[in-house]
């Protein structure tokens, strides 16, 4: 069966080792995460994950039935085709030097990305975007030489109930 | 009312009508122990923490309660993980409760001090570390509730020292806990369904798993499959679900299953699954099991459902409401089946019945295993409540011990555990003390948990014991025997302790029979006998377990031993 990224939104209960369970379900039964956001939502005692995960649709249902078992779990839904939004951030530094300074500085404009600390030394830079958008933002940076990065998973939210 | 955590644990586990706890103290559960030694709870001391979640697990599989044991922190805990994972490949309700040191030392490599919640996560239904005397009550009162509803499973309490030292003002009426009871929706469209495939079908089948006796279903289960005349088949877990003298049924299927039973799985075009997971050991090839067949699944867990095999119509609920919907819906509709077809394929199942029956040689002056099971169940009458440990004496039992009733086949399915048997009967024979309790047994598999006599000893639990004794990991050398030409790497166990002195030693009577004449009398005397009683039966040494589906082939081809290869 053709294996596809699944976006799957978890509710859970707000517990110490309530990641722990479902990293270790998945685990345990051979699935990858291949990306994690998780915190809690407007009632403190619940907290949602959004994990992405490549798969055939009948190892998701897997994967979704795995964790509607835990006991903590309050419900799961594969968002991959449900309306919903989409966003990654990326928080990228740079070292200025001669030959990337003006480069770098027409990417942001023409991107309308946001500089959240600039020195004489360097630029951290704040990118927010779909995979495809912040995937594009590195390759258009890398050149110019990517002194760290960090990136955040996929959070997604459902255009209505 | 000011109690102490223990004094709290304690009217929780009175308040969850607990009868029984096996256990065994330590550093960590002292406090505990003290408020026991207080109290007039039933507690047996094992010799093992493993033997003491065996046991509670023996004791919830008999009675479908939920079993309670109690141990330590640190290797008292972590002892206790194959028995936890037993238990929960075969969803058997238990509160396993460990001592943790006291919170303030936790995550300091203190003495006796494990991650036992980290440990056990993959291998409970959930687990709980007490981290205040706040949550205690309600946490244990939760894992009672988690442990015994829906699927069914084993839930871990780790109780750090000092939360069980604290007090609190403690109210039962005030603890409140989640709900966790699977949803089982009527599904009127879904029997409408299996309706139409019975009355298309012309060879239904009818298989019946563990979830059948786990949901009490057992009954509605015969009702259906006796009132519609559809043949029966089980797994592992199943015996006991559909009564084996009933002549609709086939017994077990799967790789030592009976050839009849596959022949029919294979050959049914309806099969209707009831609480099984299709298991490897059932399947053979996934792709060629019931290549003919619409199937039917009714399993609690919608995880269990297209896990294996894709099914074609799945009821997710619990089995009891399941049968009892479909039961009423096929009387309300008339449904009755089509006599000629249903007499076509009861007799073509006879046919295979008669022309490979489940059978072997007892000739000559040495005892074959199946002679001694086959005795035990005429001199019981069938009526002993039999665990096993694993491996040949498992199979032999399943295959030649036909169970007529649920609850009465105690046996570690799922995992496989070697050393179950012993402890189990100890907790069967200690909720029926007054039934007869068997653990049929391998050489080997009962060197694994012998330190449990002791126990069966000090309270003159009578459980029997009859050991399939021919110095072999028996199941290991078949294999050995058929898949490694004969090579018999460290599977001979001649070497092994004179089982009768040894018997002897723990304070049990010890019995032995050499010659196939002797077996009746041996059973007889040592059924009779009112204290444990281990039977060392000297055995042929290479038998198989006949008739066998080789690793990897479908269940449709079977080995039957000294005849040929039947496809």
């Amino acid at each position: 069966m053709e294996k596809k990224d699944h976006i799957i939104s978890i509710l859970v209960y707000n517990k110490p080792d309530v990641l722990a369970r479902i990293a270790g379900t998945l685990g345990g039964k051979g699935y990858n995460i291949d990306s994690l956001c998780v915190n809690t939502t407007t009632q403190k005692d619940i907290s949602k994950i959004v994990m992405t995960t490549c798969g055939s649709q009948a190892t998701v249902t897997r994967i979704e039935n795995q964790l509607q078992r835990l006991v903590d779990v309050i419900s799961v839904e594969d968002l991959t085709n449900v309306e919903s939004i989409h966003r990654e951030m990326v928080l990228v530094r740079l070292n200025w030097t001669a030959q990337n300074t003006e480069a770098v500085k027409n990417a942001i404009d023409a991107n309308k990305w946001k500089i959240v600390v600039s020195g004489d030394a360097f630029v951290i830079i704040e990118i927010t975007g779909d995979k495809t958008q912040i995937d594009f933002a590195l390759a258009r940076l890398e050149p110019h030489g990517i002194a760290d990065v960090t990136r955040t998973g996929l959070v997604a939210l459902k255009l209505e109930d | 009312m000011k109690l102490k955590g223990t004094q709290v644990l304690l009217e929780v586990l009175k308040e969850e009508q607990v009868e029984i706890i096996f256990g065994y103290p330590g550093g960590a559960v002292l406090d505990i122990y003290d408020e026991l030694y207080k109290s007039d709870f039933k507690h047996i001391l094992v010799r093992h923490e493993q033997g003491a979640v065996h046991a509670a697990d023996g004791y919830a599989r008999a009675t479908g309660k939920v079993g309670v044991c109690l141990v330590t922190s640190g290797p008292g805990a972590t002892n206790t993980v194959t028995g936890i994972a037993t238990a929960n490949m075969d969803s058997i309700p238990l509160v396993v409760f460990t001592g943790q040191v006291p919170t303030g030392l936790i995550g300091n490599d203190a003495f006796q001090e494990c991650d036992i919640t980290g440990i056990t996560r993959p291998c409970t239904k959930h687990n709980f570390l007490v981290r205040n005397i706040e949550e205690l009550a309600t946490t244990i009162k939760e894992a009672f509730h988690i442990a015994r509803s829906g699927r069914p499973g084993p839930v871990l309490v780790d109780l750090p020292k000092n939360v069980m030292a604290a007090q609190i003002d403690y109210d039962p009426a005030a603890v409140r806990i989640r709900n966790h009871e699977a949803l089982y929706k009527p599904a009127p469209k879904k029997m409408a369904n299996v309706l139409e495939m019975l009355t298309r079908a012309q060879k239904p089948l009818i298989m019946t798993g563990g979830g059948v006796i786990l949901g009490r279903a057992a009954e509605e289960l015969t009702r259906l499959a006796r009132r519609y005349r559809v043949p029966v088949t089980g797994t592992l877990m199943g015996l006991g679900s559909f009564p084996g003298s009933d002549p609709l049924w086939l017994g077990m299927l799967g790789m030592h299953g009976t050839y009849y039973a596959n022949m029919a799985v294979s050959t049914c075009d309806l099969l209707l699954a009831v609480g099984v997971r299709f298991d490897d050991r059932v399947t053979g090839t996934i792709d060629t099991f019931a290549p003919n067949a619409k199937i039917v699944h009714i399993d609690i867990d919608p995880s269990s459902i297209n896990k294996n095999v894709t099914v074609d119509l799945p009821i997710i609920g619990d089995t009891k409401a399941a049968l009892t919907d479909l039961l009423r819906f096929l009387e309300e509709h008339h449904y009755e089946p089509d006599d000629a077809a249903r007499q076509n394929w009861l007799a073509e199942i006879d046919d295979w019945r008669e022309k490979v029956p489940l059978t072997y040689c007892q000739n000559g002056e040495v005892i074959k295993p199946q002679f001694v099971i086959q005795t035990l169940h005429k001199l019981t009458g069938g009526d002993a409540l039999i665990t096993t440990e694993v491996g040949q004496n498992q199979m032999w039992t399943a295959q030649f011990f036909g169970f007529d009733r649920p609850n009465s086949f105690i046996t570690s399915g799922g995992l496989g555990t070697m050393g179950f048997g012993l402890p189990a009967a100890i907790g069967v024979k200690s909720a029926f003390p007054d039934r007869q309790v068997v653990d049929i047994a391998g050489d080997g598999s009962i060197q694994m948990n012998i330190q449990e006599l002791a126990t069966a000893a000090q309270y003159n639990i009578a459980v029997k014991v009859v050991l399939l004794n021919n110095g072999y990991l028996g199941m290991v050398r078949q294999w050995q025997e058929l898949f490694y030409e004969k090579r018999y790497s460290h599977t001979d166990m001649t070497y092994a302790p004179d089982f009768v002195k040894l018997a002897e030693a723990f304070g049990v009577a010890g019995l032995r029979a050499t010659k196939p004449g002797e077996v009746a009398d041996v059973l007889r005397q040592g059924l009779a006998m009112d204290k444990p009683v281990l039977m060392d039966f000297r055995v042929s040494r290479e038998e198989c377990v006949y008739p066998m589906v080789h690793p990897g082939e479908s269940i449709s081809q079977m080995a039957l031993g000294t005849r040929e290869m039947i496809n």
